[in-house]
């Protein structure tokens, strides 16, 4: 909402040598956001209103010229040439006179042109940089200034235009009339309500036939009609300049004044050309199949929430959204029909949606408008038609009104003080809502406050705690922090979440999170079986991109475009993580939407809760280039499977799990190269090499290496308990194994593990061997093992026992020699 | 080779004389000084501190002398042997600590050489600003809530008090999961997590729930499809919206400074009546200390309450909520909101695993 602070100085007694800074600062205060302040481009130097006293047409060049005596409050006219054509003799116009400096440094001198001496230049609105209009020069009609006045107070040159935002619950606020209540509200001043009009005593009959037949859509729908209106008749200049500083193009003089109307008193209107209407009007909803041909000149399909003017040929005009073209007012309209209605806002808002027609009537009336003022607003716009057009009222006005009485809501006047925080007094609290202009009974403390006809916001008693905080100001409450109850600090799960993220961190990897957006040509990329349950996706149903329309159910793709991302800037060495949700496709419930009234009921509520699918917290990392970079100390290592599948182990321990690693083959894994990852019998991920085909088709390097799993999906930790430490002295021993060479490694260290009992304190695989002292088909593995027990000094006999054992178990249960 | 029972030698006892005692002190101690090295010292010990030497074989003399003389000879022979024991022991102090030197000097490396064999990886900032924020309110009593990104359209919109034509509630604003009924959307503010909570349980209620939420914004230098809030709710007897103030002026210090506070704006939000927009002080910003805007406040609305059973009549609640990336912004100065989207190691490496 624009408001030029000369058209609010009008209705508001603002103190005399109030800043624009001081106004910026109550609107902030009321609620009503300063998105600008938009102050007039400068002008220096003579710039004043002249009359057009001569035209000579001037022939013989590219395009009609004038050249023009024009008056401007000196001795003798001054001679000014003009290319223009849409003035006449007798007209008042504004001449920047030699010595003038116009927006963008354009400054005026005498000079020759077309023969003729220019002494100044006739200005377009353009020029004066207060418009766009270029298309002639600025009229300001015939008469209302003498000559050689100075035309910076004409052209509102010194009048600022706040843009302010208003949020959605504020219709009234979409007015000067709204912004001009709420202002002497909070500075304290008296002010004038525009809408307190005295009606003039219409008579006869009504205007037109009205049937209202949706009054749940349309509670009061008021016309009036104006005869002799003048089709010619400009604007006159002031109302094209506040519809411009308001950013409201002039059209015509009638359209002008039901915009000018609707800034005024936030009322929109529509305006009919009385003789294209036929026969009884009547407010209806749409019947499947209709059709509207609206202002705009589309051509609408209906649908049976449209609510609708029709007269006898049908549909005439969309309820609140924009009219119907076949009665639009046109060059030689003479005869209105004028219409001011107050419409549901709900309805209008998904009219204006359906429609795609957002305009200024439609943002006041989803807002909500007064409907106590169609009547006056009919008669303001029919004043001022007289008044610029010689139009003239015909008939009385129609004026269907189903509206209910509007209830009371009981206030107990201590509660806006104990929602704030601050003692306001009982008369402090009937102040403010005076102010707000809400009627205000009952005795003591029990209040019963009917709101005012343009407030439909308010309607609970915190609604109106609201309006008195707001004018009271927010700097009244004082900062007190509150003593909460002692809490339990962080779950679990959410300690869980973060030692992961530490410990990925701390070990190398840097956290990418994605969007967790996704698409069939991702999940291709990465080779899954059609089969494959992360192909079964939750879609949005307006996805950002047609490319990414589902929700991801693996982290991957995110993660391996970040991998692509940081390559493409150069990077070599990267090893990234994420952790988050993924949404796997869940049963397809259907979740109600009960009312909100109250809480739904137990039932139905579970099914609200059920119907939400499960999003379990993976963890994945991917890493390419170096894990630890090549530098003076030696060549570095380059990252590998076994970093993937390191980083899972690291994840687990993070959480306080213990993982066990099994071969596997998955996509988008190396076949040969995937580890299942295991919590007991249950697979909660996978890691590994990712397989040379992926790598291809993603563009990133040969064995880059990626591990994911599900977080969620393992055990919730433990309390460690505290093992004894023995201070007897260790007996350490060596040993290698022959064992087949497809043998996992895993099961020969568990099988010592179980042989080896008690004594055993550390096993270690601290060399894996295949060549040439190897047999064909066997790799060799060497351990280290440390043996101690917890109570005395272990012999080395007791020692070779527990080594033998070890060995046995090893031999029996994987086909292990020791090797010699 | 003379015990003591040796006929008496004058020859032999002409060493315990005292000018022969001190000749073998100085030549004892001109030997050990004139040793360069460890290894020359320990050459010439056995001459001066062997069994063989003049102070050791004087002492088995002493045997020799009769009574009278034995003492006085005792005491030279034993003050000239600890003379040469001390100098031999000085020498070989002197002499180590110059060898421990040299050696010392000849192992000095260059400690300049860098060793970042493992390079520390990062968590995002987005993340520690978030645990940051959680970590303020556990230390105030809060608990930190959860709740899931794909959420039910009523715990997101209807619960909050926005009604079924609210402009929110288009495919222009939030993103809705097929099919068309299935009442699924992705959570357009943590907000849902209030309800959640109070559905869940009874005041007193002090929770912070931090997550990721999802509007249909294109991703450009200022907008971002999917950020981060922090949302707040405390439900109790006799809060009231001083006890907001006093909450968001604490967070406020404890992330931006001792001079941080908060400024408030009236505001519209469905779920909060009264409800502000908060602006927050911060004395650190690269373009001078300013005001910038932060997040929305309010008290929850009686509706919202009486959605989620509870009791509006005895209880009152605030809420306050506000973006983490804008937070990041300004706090550590990001200029484009595509770096902080973008997974640049380069950007998140910067952050380290705390911050």
């Amino acid at each position: 909402m624009k408001v030029p602070v000369s058209w609010l100085s009008e209705l508001v007694d603002l103190p005399a040598g109030t800043t624009v800074e001081q106004l910026d600062a109550a609107f902030v205060r009321l609620g009503l956001e300063v998105e600008d302040v938009v102050r007039p481009p400068v002008t220096t130097g003579p710039l004043v209103v002249g009359r057009v006293l001569d035209i000579e047409e001037l022939t013989g060049f590219k395009k009609p010229i004038r050249y023009c005596q024009v008056e401007v409050g000196e001795a003798e006219p001054r001679g000014i040439v003009c290319g223009a054509r849409n003035f006449a003799v007798g007209d008042l116009v504004v001449a920047a006179l030699p010595g003038a400096v116009l927006p963008g440094d354009f400054a005026i001198a005498a000079r020759k042109t077309y023969d003729h001496v220019s002494d100044g230049m006739i200005c377009s609105v353009r020029e004066l940089g207060i418009g766009e209009d270029h298309a002639g020069i600025l009229v300001l009609g015939q008469a209302g200034y003498v000559p050689g006045t100075p035309a910076a107070d004409v052209l509102g040159l010194d009048d600022v235009v706040f843009d302010l935002e208003v949020t959605p619950d504020r219709g009234y606020a979409m007015s000067m009339r709204g912004i001009a209540r709420d202002l002497a509200g909070v500075l304290g001043v008296t002010w004038r309500d525009p809408a307190d009009l005295p009606l003039p005593g219409w008579a006869g009959t009504p205007a037109w036939e009205v049937t209202v037949a949706d009054p749940d859509r349309c509670d009061r729908f008021s016309m009036l009609a104006v005869e002799e209106l003048d089709p010619a008749a400009p604007s006159p200049w002031p109302l094209r300049r506040r519809l411009a500083q308001c950013g409201i193009r002039s059209i015509s003089l009638a359209v002008d004044v039901t915009n000018y109307v609707m800034l005024e008193l936030g009322q929109p209107m529509h305006a009919f050309d009385r003789a294209t209407v036929n026969g009884p009007i009547t407010v209806r909803r749409a019947t499947a199949g209709e059709r509207l041909t609206t202002l705009d000149g589309a051509d609408r399909a209906l649908t049976d929430d449209d609510l609708l003017i029709t007269d006898g040929s049908g549909p005439i005009g969309l309820a609140g959204v924009m009219g119907g073209a076949s009665t639009e007012i046109g060059d030689t309209t003479r005869a209105v029909l004028l219409e001011a209605a107050h419409w549901e806002p709900n309805g209008i808002s998904r009219g204006v949606r359906r429609h795609r027609l957002p305009s200024e009537a439609g943002k006041r009336f989803e807002r909500g408008t007064d409907p106590e003022v169609t009547v006056v607003a009919l008669a303001r716009a029919a004043a001022l038609l007289a008044e610029h057009g010689g139009a003239r009222v015909v008939g009385a006005p129609v004026d269907v009104d189903t509206r209910a009485p509007r209830a009371a809501i009981a206030l107990d006047a201590g509660l806006p003080g104990r929602i704030a925080g601050v003692p306001y007094t009982r008369d402090q609290v009937l102040e403010v809502l005076t102010v707000v202009g809400a009627e205000v009974a009952g005795d003591g403390d029990a209040l019963r406050v009917t709101p005012p006809s343009w407030r439909g916001d308010l309607q609970e008693p915190a609604d109106l705690v609201e309006e008195v905080v707001r004018f009271r100001g927010f700097d009244e409450i004082p900062s007190i922090l509150p003593t909460a109850p002692p809490g339990g600090g962080l779950t679990e799960r959410q300690r869980r979440r973060r030692s992961i993220g530490r410990a990925l961190a701390e070990a190398g990897y840097v956290e990418a999170p994605a969007f967790p957006f996704t698409g069939t040509a991702q999940l291709d990329a990465l080779g899954l079986p059609a089969d494959d349950d992360r192909r079964r996706v939750i879609t949005v149903r307006n996805p950002l991109s047609e490319e990414a329309p589902a929700l991801r159910t693996t982290l991957l793709p995110g993660l391996l475009a970040a991998l692509a991302r940081n390559l493409s800037r150069g990077l070599r060495d990267v090893a990234l993580f994420e952790h988050g949700s993924v949404f796997p496709a869940g049963e397809g419930v259907r979740a109600p939407l009960p009312g909100a009234d109250r809480r739904p009921d137990d039932e139905t509520l579970a099914a609200l809760l059920g119907a939400v699918p499960a999003q379990p917290w993976h963890v994945a990392v991917a890493l390419t280039g170096h894990r630890e970079p090549r530098g003076w100390w030696g060549p570095g290592r380059p990252a590998a499977w076994a970093d993937a599948v390191q980083a899972a182990r690291l994840v687990a321990a993070a959480a306080g799990a213990e993982l066990t690693v099994e071969q596997a083959e998955r996509a988008p894994w190396h076949p040969g190269r995937c580890a299942a990852l295991l919590v007991g019998d249950r697979v909660v991920g996978y890691a590994g090499e990712l397989h040379p085909k992926v790598c291809e088709v993603l563009g990133l390097p040969a064995r880059t290496a990626v591990m994911e799993l599900d977080a969620d999906a393992l055990p919730e930790p433990v309390v460690p308990q505290a093992r004894s430490i023995s201070t007897f002295p260790p007996v350490r021993m060596d040993l290698a194994l022959l064992v087949p060479e497809d043998q996992p490694e895993d099961r020969v260290r568990r099988a010592l593990r179980g042989g080896a009992g008690e004594l055993l304190e550390d096993l270690r695989l601290f060399d894996v061997y295949t060549g040439s002292s190897v047999p064909e088909g066997q790799k060799s593995l060497a351990y280290s093992l440390t043996f101690r027990a917890p109570d005395r000094t272990l012999t080395s006999e007791e020692a070779r026992v527990a080594f033998d054992a070890a060995v046995a178990a090893a031999v029996t249960a994987n086909g292990a020699q020791l090797r010699a | 080779m003379s015990g003591a029972n040796d006929p008496y030698d004058p020859k032999q006892v002409a060493a315990l004389s005292p000018e022969a005692l001190d000749e073998a002190v100085r030549a004892a101690l001109g030997a050990f000084a004139a040793a360069a090295d460890l290894e020359a010292l320990a050459a010439v010990r056995p001459a001066h501190l062997g069994d063989r030497a003049p102070v050791l074989l004087a002492r088995r003399e002493l045997g020799a002398l009769p009574p009278a003389a034995r003492s006085d000879a005792g005491k030279r022979v034993n003050a000239a042997r600890v003379a040469v024991t001390e100098a031999y022991e000085a020498r070989r102090a002197e002499l180590e600590a110059e060898r421990d030197a040299r050696v010392l000097a000849e192992e000095r490396v260059d400690v300049t050489l860098p060793w970042d064999r493992a390079p520390r990886g990062a968590r995002h900032p987005l993340t520690t600003l978030v645990d940051r924020i959680a970590d303020i309110f556990v230390g105030m009593g809060y608990e930190v809530a959860d709740g899931p990104e794909l959420e039910a359209e009523w715990l997101n919109f209807d619960a909050l008090n926005f009604g079924p034509d609210h402009p929110a509630r288009w495919l222009s604003d939030t993103f809705f999961v097929a099919p068309e009924d299935s009442g699924l959307v992705l959570r357009t503010h943590t907000s849902p997590v209030q309800a959640r909570t109070m559905l869940e349980r009874q005041p007193p209620i002090y929770v912070v729930a931090p997550g990721r939420v999802y509007r249909t914004d294109e991703l450009d230098a200022t907008h971002l499809p999917v950020f981060h809030q922090v949302e707040g709710l405390a439900v109790d007897e006799g809060l009231t919206m001083a006890h907001l103030r006093g909450t968001l002026d604490h967070l406020a210090r404890q992330l931006f400074g001792p001079d941080a506070r908060t400024r408030w704006r009236p505001h519209f939000f469905p779920f909060t009546e009264p409800s502000a927009e908060f602006d927050v002080w911060f004395p650190e910003h690269r373009d001078g200390p300013q005001w910038v805007e932060w997040g929305g406040c309010g008290m929850v609305n009686p509706r919202v309450l009486r959605a989620c059973g509870v009791d509006p009549d005895t209880y009152t609640g605030f809420a306050f909520g506000m973006g983490i990336e804008r937070a990041l912004q300004f706090r550590s100065a990001v200029s484009d909101m595509h770096d902080i989207a973008e997974a640049d190691v380069r950007f998140t490496s910067v952050f380290g695993v705390e911050q």
